[in-house]
Formats: structure tokens, C-alpha cells, sequence
């Protein structure tokens, strides 16, 4: 059976140095300043589908990025070949795009004064991600599916149930004598089992377990009897004519509704006047319940990083206090450009300039359960998955594909599809009329079920 | 010998008895089938945000996939260094998924003829980069110019070469040089407290002189802001089910939702797909032709050989309504008994091919655009969309309108807001009751995703008629 990778074999201070060294060149060579990111990662994933390994793949790969600036100039440059020719190659070319990109007032590294990173472990990595035997991953991927195959006699067919892990390193240097690094883990088990009724039909769900700890993972049963409840449940589904009534967002599903508050609060989109939320600061923008926070600093957060992608140490945000926009979420140059301070959120990808992405991103939960929610809707849909990308960030227009179970006098009744659910999104945040108590962190992000009213549903 | 052995034999020191050595590796624990992707691609990326150049980047990416079938069962690992000591050790760990005594690959290699779609003179990775430059600032000046509503432009200038070579345990032989270049712009407009979006772009497997001669930057300004300023003044859109008018074009992303991804043998394969055993049956008016066609020249779909090393070719998936075809790879050929039909792609060397699309579109029918919107009641002219997404399960799909008209009496009349369009894949295309004369594909910007694996395609309809399908705006 497949044996561990070698691909950590590269040192600590290899990567270091590496990136080290390509700063002092750049900067020897002309450029005014300097970041370098270098990453080193193995991946492993295998799925068993009808209880044989289907697929199996393990792997590992490093690769630097380059951004320097000449003056109030940018370029970026990215390989994955780290010779002596392949690292002249990174910093030549960046120098030379770099004399044809414009100036740019805005641009730059952090202020010294905002470089850093936080103290203590911060959880990120557990050992037993590596270790895990490749023999007891592929049980985790086979009693998954078993479990959900085995849950219920409508179970006809499966898309696998899996096993997943990565490690890594990342390494940031800036020519301000910035120099971060950590490293990383994480796992998760899937399964996805098909179900099929009387008339033929089939539908599928999926259910899922992630965790930087293989310790920590829900055990492959639980995964696989979850993914059948919610795949079953689907089983007779039917199209409804179109109405307008309450809406109950399960806490997946809610997830999306929040990831758009976070996209309409980006500076990035606020500076380019491509939000519905610009010049909403110090504003009412959703109802008084609602709290939003981003926080990186949570030990063992999947969104929880020392520092962000140009080095500023991660720190936690509140978005929304009681349905009043707070703040945006920031980096550098988006900080610059509406006169306002870095949150730490800068995302840094090989190539290009800091985009910005969340730490953990949640909603502060509610009191009442999600049944107790359900339990008070007369008519209504329990919304559990979305479909499309029907979400215009400038204008708050909201319309997506939907599938859902309906609610009669506050009891869940018959499985729903073919229906969209649509509104705005300026006035669905209004209209967050209950908050769950069901806040669980299975993503960087996490909201808890949600009744929104004033939607309309589109069917027959 | 072609340029692109050149790059993998000369660079990198490889040769013919390496790449025996390293697939019989390969084969060393049993196994059907083993194959080794190499790829070396090159990136350019160039953006324009406020009228100045914000950003500009390149960058190379090269290594090489191992695979190994036996059975259903694929093992999958590669590596970033091309060193004959790390290629062993992928195909290594790729031969684990085997048990059973070693096997010997086919010795000598042979190369089929293949297309050559890509009528590129010189790639645009090698164009000066001040004429990529150029490019952008043009498309920001010109949509800018349109209408003093329009308050902020992006462009963006994408290019990559990708420089494939394909060799299996079966003979296979296989290189590619495959150009893609992209321009995108993007804009918003604003009157009073009215915002809007609108979205343009093209290219295709091209070199530069495409956007300087056939599609310029103004010609994609002028369409991004056309739509940001039609978009002010939409209003809601009507919710539930009425006749809809697909414009031609980009819009043909609903065959590649409704059926396309259904039809991916892969699915077909595990029966998990709605269009399960329906070959030979009707799954669309009569009026309906549908193909997936890997072979046009300079499309953004087209590749001369997949990225298995097989030709790409033309495919009928529906004829006059009836199923009659699935999309390929060798995997799911070999086990169905089926052809290769050369759709196995992937996404780079990191990832497993799978069935995917390439240019999908139907067929013209006879129907005059004219005679289409005339015949419609009330209903929805959609003429450009965004993203689209199934479930192949249930057959359920969406695809999300970005411009679309009502239809009152036969007439075009107020621009609508964004709305989503829902169907089902296997009953969607039997309510198809006009076909138009006039097919177009898509600019071509449809990049597809399957399983975490994105990969460029195109798609295209003539303008289509509709009889029923569900709107979901907000009005009642």
C-alpha cells in the first residue's frame, strides 16, 4: 500500500533561505521592494466507491512567488522550478514587467509598523494528519460509504465515500525584514450515497467531516448516516407553484448568505463601487439580531493564519454589531485607497496583487434551535441547497435554484425542487427575522440556520 | 520531429527508452494501462483597474502526471521535478493501486496524425508585452467613452501556452502546443441610486493579431458597457413558469447544463446520472441536433489531441431529439466497450482526466429570429448569461440570465434584473418548439468545472424557443 511522500524533505531553513535569498537578489537587482511567498504541500486522497478503492493519489509539489515594486510600480512573477536558471528567470521577469505597469500612488508594502505575527501555537498543525497510515485512509473513505449505504434500504447506488489529507509549509519574506512562517494541516471524510424511490427517480446528497486533526474528525459512521438522512429526504421530490413565504436557510445553505455579506463588505469591491454595501459604514445593513465577526485568531480555526498574505498578523474584526456595518474587510492597498486601516485579511496567491479573504467568518448564533424555528412556520420552506451563481454584488439581486423540504404548520413535510428562491440581498439581511443556535465551524466560514421572510419562490 | 518534442526531449533530457523505463515502472505492480502526461505551461496576466495597469504577472509551471489503471481503479501521483529519479518515484506510487505480476508496455511508440486547429503564426506568450498593455488600456478608454454613466472599468489580458506530451503503455504518442488567450472587461454604471454590472469578453486558441484585427478591445467595451447601461433601468423579473427565448450564442450554456455534463460517460458509466439508459431514447424535440465538436479551428474548446493523447473529434449526442451518444475517455471506453470519443481532459499534470466537454452546440433549425419573438405571448427574451450548475443526479439545472427582455404580445420591451432559469436536463430540450437559423457559438469565455478541475470549453445555440420553463425572478 502506498507509503508516505518525501515531499517535506526540504528542510525548514531550505525554504527560508530560499526565500531569503530571492528577496536580497530583487532588491540587488534594482527593485525597491519585495515579497516572496513560498509554499510546499502533499496531497493525499483516495475514494472507495462500492466498497473498492476507485482512485488513489498522493503527491507533493512546491512553488515561489515574486512581487516586487519599482517605485510606486508592480509585477509579479511564479515557477515551480527553483534552479539557479528558474530563480533568475522569477526575478529578471518581474523586473522587466515591472517597467511597463503603471504608477500606482496606492501601492506598496505594509507600513513596518503594521508587519508582525502572532505569538503561541495557533493549532495549525497536527502530526497525525502525516502519520495516519495509508491503510487505515482508505477504511476511513470504505466505512464511510458503508455506513451510508447500509443506513437505508433506498440507498441503490453511491458516489464514493472519501478520505482526504494535506500538509504543507508556507513561508513569507518582505524586503522589510519581514520573515513568517507555518505549517499546516488538514483531513476530511466525505461520502455521497444515491438514492432512488418507487417512480425511479434518483437523487444524491453528501455529508462531510473536516478537521486539522485526523483526532478530530466526526467518525466515518456518523459522516455516512448523514449523508443518507439528507439524501433520502430528497427521494419523491415535487415542483410547487410560485408563492411568497418564509424562508428557513439551513446552516449550510445560510453559509452562502453570509459568504455574500462577506464579498459585498471586501474593500476591493467597495473601492470599485461594485457593492450594494459602499458607503454603508456606521449603517444599518441587516436586522438588529445580526452580529458578523472574522477572526483569525481562533487556535485551530481553518481560517486562522499568524499572519495575513502580506504579513500583517491576523486579528479579529467585528463586520456587523447588531445589524449596523461595522467595518470592511481590508487589505493594504484596499486600506490606502479609502483611507482606512488593514484588517489583516490580504490574501496572497502566487501571482498578482493581495486579493482579500476571510479568517473565520461567522455569525454570532442565535437562542432558538432549528426546530423550534421550523416549529413556528405556519407555511414556509426549510431551505437545503442552493444551485447556480444568480448573486449580482452591485445591485443586491439575489435569485438562485433551490431545493428544500416544505413546512406545514410548523412541521416539515414533503421534499422540494426545480424552484428558485429569490430576492435582494439589501433587504433579505433586513429580514433575518431568527438567528439558530446551531453555530458549527465545519468551513472557514460558518452561519446558523436562518428564517429570512419576504422571498419569492418560483415554481409551477 | 515537432517543436513540442524538442521542449521535452531537449530541455529536459528526456528520451523515448526514459519514457518506456518509466511506464513499464509503472506497470511494475499490474495493471491495464499506464500513461505519463508531461506538461510545461507558461501564463501572462495583465489587468487595468481605474485606467492605470495595477497588476501584471507571468509564470511557469512544468511537471508530470503518472497514471495507472487496473480495472475501475485509477492511481494517480506526479511530481514538479522532471529528474528520472522523481518520475520513477511518482510512477511508483501510482503502480500501488495494482496487485499481480508486472506487465510490459507496448515497446515503440506511435504517433497518430493529428489536427492542427491552432492557426497561430506566432503565440501571444511571446508577444511583446506592450502590445498586451495596449489591449487593455484600449478597452478601458472605449468603454469609458461609451456613456458618462459608466464610473469604473476593468480589463484584463490572459494568455498561456501549454505544451503537452502524452505517452502510454498502449503506444500511445502524443504532443500538443495549445495557445489560449483571453480578454475580459468588466464595468459598472451608476445613475442616481441605480447601480449595474456588465461583463464582456472573448478570444480563444489565438495569438495576439485576433484582438488586433477579428475582436478588438473596443468591440468588448462597447458590449460591456451596452449591458451595464440597459441594466439601470431593469426592472423586476416575472417568477414562475412561461415561454422563453434563448438569444444565440453563449446562451448554449444550456446544453451544456441541461444535457452535457449528464452525458459524461463517467456518470453514465456508475449509473449516476438522470440520462441513464436513455440512449436511443427521445430526450428533446425533434427539432433539436446537439454535437460536441473538439475539432473547429481556433475555438477555445478545440484541442488537436485530448489530454490522453487521443484526436479529438465530433461527436452527436442527440440527433433529431434522440440520445445518441455519451462523451469518452479511455477509462470509461474500455469499460463500457464504447469508442474514445477524445474528450479525457484535465485540468494539469496534478490532476486525473476525466470526460469532459469541449464545444458543445446544436445545430441551426429553419426559424427566422423574427418569427421566434413574434410568436411569444409573454415570456422572457434572455439574450446573456453568467454561470450555470447541475446536480446529474436529478437532472435539476440552473443558469443565471446577466441581460434579459420581457416579451409582451410578440414585441421585446423592458430590460429585467438578473434572474435565475430552472429546468430538468432529461425534459428541458422537449419543450424546444423554434429553433433559429442562426447558430452561433459563444466569444469564447466558458471555462467548465468537474470535480475541482477547471478546463476551457465553448458552447453555442441558435436562437431557441422554449415553451415552458421556470423564470425566477421576484414579481407576481
Amino acid at each position: 500500500m502506498a507509503t508516505q511522500t518525501e515531499v517535506l524533505s526540504a528542510s525548514q531553513t531550505d525554504l527560508r533561505e530560499i526565500a531569503a535569498d530571492v528577496v536580497s537578489r530583487a532588491m540587488k537587482d534594482g527593485a525597491t521592494a519585495v515579497e516572496v511567498i513560498v509554499r510546499e504541500a502533499s496531497e493525499f486522497s483516495t475514494m472507495v466507491r462500492l466498497n473498492q478503492v476507485e482512485t488513489l493519489k498522493e503527491s507533493g509539489s512546491r512553488a515561489i512567488g515574486l512581487r516586487l515594486f519599482l517605485g510606486k510600480r508592480a509585477a509579479s512573477t511564479y515557477s515551480s522550478d527553483f534552479t539557479e536558471q528558474g530563480i533568475q528567470r522569477l526575478v529578471g521577469g518581474a523586473l522587466q514587467l515591472a517597467r511597463v505597469t503603471s504608477e500606482d500612488p496606492y501601492a506598496g508594502p505594509p507600513d513596518p509598523s503594521q508587519l508582525g505575527s502572532l505569538p503561541g501555537d495557533l493549532k495549525l498543525y497536527h502530526d497525525d494528519v502525516y502519520t495516519f497510515p495509508p491503510e487505515q485512509r482508505i477504511d476511513y473513505a470504505r466505512r464511510a460509504e458503508a455506513a451510508a449505504r447500509s443506513a437505508d434500504p433506498r440507498i441503490k447506488n453511491s458516489d464514493g465515500g472519501s478520505f482526504e489529507a494535506s500538509t504543507g509549509r508556507k513561508v513569507l519574506a518582505n524586503s522589510l525584514g519581514f520573515i513568517g512562517e507555518y505549517q499546516h494541516s488538514a483531513c476530511s471524510i466525505a461520502a455521497t450515497p444515491i438514492a432512488q424511490g418507487e417512480d425511479g427517480a434518483m437523487q444524491r446528497d453528501y455529508w462531510y467531516t473536516t478537521a486539522r486533526s485526523v483526532a478530530r474528525l466526526d467518525s466515518p459512521e456518523s459522516v455516512g448516516k448523514e449523508a443518507t438522512r439528507r439524501t433520502v429526504r430528497r427521494l419523491g421530490a415535487r415542483k410547487i407553484p410560485s408563492s411568497r413565504v418564509p424562508l428557513v436557510f439551513d446552516s449550510e445553505t445560510a453559509r452562502s448568505l453570509l459568504e455574500s455579506i462577506f464579498d459585498a463588505a471586501s474593500g476591493d469591491a467597495i473601492y470599485r463601487q461594485a457593492s450594494f454595501l459602499e458607503g454603508k459604514l456606521g449603517q444599518k445593513i441587516a436586522s438588529d439580531n445580526v452580529t458578523v465577526i472574522d477572526d483569525g485568531t481562533i487556535p485551530g480555526g481553518y481560517g486562522t493564519t499568524p499572519f495575513d498574505g502580506e504579513g500583517v498578523p491576523s486579528r479579529r474584526t467585528v463586520v456587523v454589531e447588531k445589524g449596523v456595518l461595522k467595518s470592511y474587510l481590508l487589505n493594504c492597498y484596499t486600506a490606502r485607497k479609502l483611507g482606512l486601516q488593514t484588517t489583516g485579511n490580504a490574501a496572497r496567491s502566487l501571482a498578482g496583487n493581495p486579493g482579500i479573504d476571510y479568517h473565520n467568518f461567522f455569525m454570532e448564533k442565535g437562542s432558538r434551535t432549528p426546530q423550534q424555528i421550523i416549529a413556528d412556520v405556519k407555511q414556509g420552506l426549510y431551505v437545503v441547497d442552493l444551485l447556480g451563481f444568480g448573486v449580482n454584488l452591485v445591485t443586491g439581486d439575489f435569485s438562485r435554484g433551490a431545493t428544500g423540504i416544505w413546512i406545514e404548520n410548523g412541521e416539515l413535510t414533503y421534499p422540494v425542487e426545480e424552484i428558485t428562491v429569490a430576492g435582494n440581498l439589501k433587504e433579505m439581511f433586513l429580514n433575518i427575522s431568527e438567528i439558530g443556535s446551531d453555530l458549527e465551524f465545519r468551513n472557514a466560514a460558518a452561519c446558523p440556520t436562518l428564517r429570512i421572510d419576504g422571498m419569492t419562490i418560483a415554481g409551477e | 520531429m515537432t517543436e513540442n518534442q524538442n521542449l521535452f526531449f531537449q530541455k529536459f533530457g528526456i528520451t523515448p527508452t526514459d519514457l518506456q523505463r518509466y511506464l513499464a515502472e509503472a506497470l511494475s505492480a499490474g495493471g491495464d494501462y499506464a500513461d505519463l502526461y508531461f506538461e510545461y505551461l507558461t501564463t501572462t496576466s495583465i489587468s487595468v483597474d481605474e485606467s492605470i495597469v495595477k497588476s501584471a504577472s507571468q509564470g511557469i509551471s512544468a511537471g508530470c502526471g503518472v497514471r495507472v489503471l487496473s480495472g475501475d481503479r485509477t492511481g494517480y501521483a506526479y511530481t514538479d521535478d522532471l529528474a528520472p529519479a522523481k518520475i520513477l518515484r511518482a510512477a511508483r506510487t501510482a503502480a500501488l493501486i495494482a496487485r499481480g505480476p508486472a506487465q510490459q508496455p507496448i515497446q515503440g511508440f506511435k504517433e497518430k496524425g493529428a489536427h492542427q486547429l491552432y492557426q497561430v503564426s506566432s503565440p501571444s506568450v511571446d508577444a511583446d508585452i506592450a502590445a498586451k498593455l495596449d489591449l487593455v488600456m484600449r478597452a478601458d478608454k472605449n468603454c469609458r467613452a461609451y456613456d458618462p454613466r459608466i464610473v469604473q472599468v476593468r480589463g484584463s489580458y490572459a494568455d498561456e501556452l501549454r505544451q503537452i506530451l502524452v505517452v502510454g503503455s498502449d503506444g500511445t504518442f502524443a504532443t500538443d502546443v495549445q495557445p489560449l488567450a483571453r480578454l475580459s472587461v468588466t464595468c459598472i454604471a451608476k445613475a442616481g441610486q441605480n447601480s449595474s454590472r456588465g461583463v464582456s469578453g472573448g478570444g480563444g486558441r489565438v495569438g495576439i493579431d485576433y484582438f488586433l484585427t477579428e475582436k478588438t478591445p473596443e468591440a468588448f467595451a462597447y458590449e460591456a458597457a451596452r449591458q451595464a447601461i440597459i441594466q439601470l433601468d431593469a426592472r423586476e423579473a416575472p417568477a414562475g413558469e412561461m415561454e422563453v427565448v434563448l438569444g444565440p450564442g453563449w446562451p448554449g450554456i444550456l446544453l451544456h447544463e441541461a444535457i452535457g455534463h449528464g452525458l459524461e460517460a463517467d456518470f453514465n458509466r456508475k449509473g449516476t446520472s438522470a440520462f441513464t439508459g436513455l440512449i436511443g431514447k427521445r430526450v428533446a424535440s425533434e427539432k433539436c441536433t446537439v454535437v460536441d465538436n473538439g475539432t473547429l479551428p481556433s475555438r477555445r474548446g478545440s484541442i488537436n489531441v485530448d489530454d490522453e493523447g487521443s484526436p479529438t473529434r465530433e461527436t452527436v449526442l442527440i440527433e433529431k431529439g434522440i440520445l445518441k451518444g455519451y462523451l469518452s475517455d479511455k477509462l470509461s471506453s474500455r469499460l463500457m466497450g464504447m469508442p474514445d470519443t477524445g474528450n479525457g481532459r484535465r485540468e494539469s499534470y496534478e490532476h486525473i482526466p476525466m470526460p469532459r466537454m469541449t464545444n458543445t452546440y446544436m445545430l441551426a433549425g429553419n426559424d427566422s429570429p423574427e418569427d421566434i419573438l413574434r410568436s411569444v405571448k409573454r415570456g422572457v427574451f434572455a439574450a446573456n448569461f453568467g454561470g450555470g450548475q447541475v446536480d446529474i443526479t436529478n437532472g435539476k439545472f440552473v443558469f443565471s440570465a446577466s441581460e434579459a427582455y420581457l416579451i409582451e404580445d410578440g414585441v421585446v420591451t423592458a430590460p429585467l434584473k438578473n434572474c435565475t432559469l430552472i429546468g430538468n436536463g432529461p425534459d428541458a430540450l422537449t419543450r424546444v418548439s423554434m429553433v433559429g437559423n442562426d447558430l452561433q457559438l459563444d466569444e469564447g469565455v466558458g471555462t467548465c468545472g468537474k470535480d475541482g478541475q477547471s478546463v476551457p470549453v465553448g458552447v453555442g445555440i441558435p436562437t431557441l424557443k422554449l415553451d415552458s420553463m421556470t423564470v425566477g425572478g421576484t414579481a407576481h
